[in-house]
């Protein structure tokens, strides 16, 4: 059976595949193309899109005659607080220095997991911070300030 | 007699202190990595990248090599004793390993992997030895049509004959080509697609990528799964395999050599596909086939032999052409590339050392591999017990750092968290990340190959046509599409691959 297409696994690849094909080739327009004998900085994207678009209709009529069903179950947490305590990071390496920017990663990543112990993660913290600040700081020489402002 | 000299050269490298102590430590921090469930060796290899910044390439290549077939052995160790593969390849030595545990054989179904392992390393670094330099030979007559027909024909079999959708992973070559040319051209010094961020006029960092997509993606993705792990261990008993053990072993292992030496080196295939090869072979060659699944050593003699074959024959390719056929040999190549050296036939010529090094250095590790993990199992089954949520946070501080230190710029942070979303994306869509990895490698270089044969030919593109050697890769790469697209070899594939 066909799935319907809101969860149809090879038609939104087949979208995804032709959106950033599209997407490509829209902004190599602006770099010249050339020719073949003397390729502008346009010629191998332009081409490399086209053939992107094409495999993402393939796939996409793939998916509407024969598609199979998205199945993996995704939990959220993870999906958004794992790209964010990568986002807390890098501003607070920017901001308060490298002490407090891995803390949060900790917390903020550990936080996404099943099961989140206070003590544990708490002792975690500790563990890693010190680790990292001997290997990286001190071992192999980072130029971070273990924290800004002080 | 070359290749007597040519090894001693190599082993007076690999020998010396600070190449034995990386050596040591990636065959170590490998094998700890491939014991632990829901860390791969792309995981590993990538978050480990930035660490070696400092250090020579030679040392950086031995340590990232002994992580690699380090974790394949770690894999196969956990695989026995508690019946859950540490990574792919090492699924099938579950089967009976776990069985012949479960019948306090562990030790000896432990030993005969080793064994196996290092008899297959043994072979595979001759096999390397005497392939090498012709190969590369070879290679250094290839004009650029040549080049680049070599590596259409690489990235068409390595995304065809890897595991998933067919359409999907040429799709993924293709990506991965896009994302490689981002950044200034070459040619002109304009800017390609950095939407001016000027973070990224070098490119996308490989580390980035590689990061983002596996390890922060594998992270995401372990945590949804709705499977708790629970691990029983079981003794380990007596080491020592009996004679008979010993003589069961021999030819398995043998056949397991020769499969895994000939699926390396193809792209594409790997380890996963050379053990579950060798099972069935081992499988069909029996005596008595019933055995199988309840405990049969050659079931973990052959398919162990085969992955570390496999894992290491998969360096003749991506050291003498500079031509990945895996992802982690693209990791390998992005190594090289951090380092400042151009991979491709030229690396033998002018840095004997670091092929040469690197050919002794993993003979050196597969007989630190027996020699230490052997006594060292009980330390590795206390490691199993650490739990996963104690590991992934770990595993985002060296991820973020590595990342971080590569420009020192918050940016790049930022865009792997992107990539780690990307990542997930993509794995829910049943498209393959690796492929776009080993595309995203070798984007620049083919556009460089495919500008200078147009040119030699005077926009004529008919030139990877009419020249021989190029002619044979197109011919090689049309029959190989077709033969996959044979309903009849799908199939066959799909069993296999599982």
């Amino acid at each position: 059976m066909i799935p319907g297409l809101l969860r149809n696994k090879d038609f939104w690849a087949g979208m995804m595949l032709v959106g950033i094909g599209a997407a490509a080739m829209f902004i190599a327009r602006d770099y010249r193309f050339g020719s073949a004998l003397r390729m502008g900085p346009g010629f191998f994207p332009t081409i490399l899109s086209g053939i992107l678009i094409a495999f993402g209709v393939c796939i996409m009529a793939v998916g509407l005659r024969s598609g199979e069903k998205i199945k993996e179950n995704l939990s959220i947490r993870p999906l958004v607080l794992l790209p964010l305590s990568l986002l807390l990071f890098g501003i607070l390496m920017e901001l308060a220095g490298f002490v407090p920017a891995l803390v949060v990663l900790i917390f903020v990543s550990a936080a996404s997991g099943k099961e989140f112990r206070f003590m544990e993660v708490l002792l975690l913290t500790v563990t890693l911070v010190v680790a990292s600040v001997a290997l990286f700081i001190w071992g192999l020489g980072l130029p971070y300030p273990l924290l800004r402002g002080f | 007699m070359e290749l007597f000299n040519n090894l001693i050269f190599g082993f007076s490298v690999a020998f010396s202190l600070q190449n034995l102590l990386y050596c040591f430590i990636g065959v170590l921090v490998g094998t700890l990595i491939g014991v632990l469930p829901g860390i791969g060796p792309m995981a590993t290899i990538a978050m480990l990248l930035p660490i070696t910044y400092n250090i020579p390439p030679v040392a950086a290549l031995i340590m990232l090599a002994g992580i690699y077939y380090g974790a394949q052995y770690g894999g196969s160790t956990t695989s026995i004793l508690v019946n859950l593969p540490g990574e792919t390849a090492s699924v099938i030595t579950c089967i009976d390993g776990y069985q012949m545990a479960r019948q306090g054989r562990a030790g000896p179904a432990l030993a005969i992997a080793a064994i196996g392992s290092f008899f297959a390393g043994t072979v595979c670094t001759m096999i390397i030895a005497m392939f090498g330099p012709p190969l590369a030979e070879m290679a250094l007559k290839f004009g650029s049509p040549e080049y680049f027909s070599l590596m259409v024909m690489a990235l068409v079999t390595a995304a065809v004959l890897a595991h998933g959708d067919m359409l999907k992973s040429l799709a993924m070559v293709v990506l991965g080509l896009l994302l490689g040319i981002v950044g200034s051209d070459v040619d002109s010094g304009i800017k390609r697609f950095c939407f001016n961020f000027f973070e990224l006029t070098d490119g996308i960092g490989f580390v980035i990528i590689a990061i983002g997509v596996f390890a922060v993606g594998e992270i995401i993705s372990n945590l949804s799964d709705p499977e708790e792990r629970q691990v029983f261990t079981s003794k380990v008993g007596s080491l020592y395999p009996t004679l008979q053990d010993m003589k069961q072993s021999i030819a398995p292992i043998i056949r397991g050599t020769a499969i895994g030496a000939f699926f390396g080196t193809l792209p594409g295939t790997g380890p996963a596909i050379s053990s579950f090869s060798s099972y069935m072979v081992e499988k069909k060659a029996a005596r008595d086939p019933s055995r199988f699944g309840r405990g049969a050593i050659e079931g973990v003699a052959g398919p162990e032999s085969a992955n570390n074959a496999a894992a290491q024959c998969a360096f003749i390719p991506t050291l003498t052409l500079g031509i990945p056929g895996s992802g982690t040999m693209a990791l390998m190549l992005g190594a090289l590339m951090i380092h400042g050296i151009t991979p491709g036939p030229m690396v033998m010529v002018q840095q004997p050392d670091l092929f040469w090094g690197l050919i002794a250095s993993m003979w050196i590790g597969n007989l630190m591999l027996v020699v230490l993990n052997l006594p060292m199992v009980g330390v590795w089954v206390s490691v199993l017990k650490l739990p996963y949520r104690m590991l992934f946070p770990a595993i985002m501080v060296f991820s973020a750092i590595g990342i971080y230190s590569t420009n020192n710029v918050s940016f790049d942070v930022y865009l792997a968290a992107i990539f780690g979303v990307l990542g997930i994306a993509w794995r829910v869509l049943g498209c393959s990340p690796i492929p776009m990895l080993l595309g995203f490698v070798l984007g620049p270089i083919m556009e460089e190959n495919l500008r200078r044969a147009l040119q030699v030919s005077e926009g004529d593109p008919s030139v990877f046509l009419t020249r021989p050697i190029s002619l044979a890769f197109i011919i090689a790469t049309v029959l190989i599409l077709v033969v996959m697209v044979m309903p009849a070899v799908r199939k066959r594939r799909d069993d296999i691959v599982g």
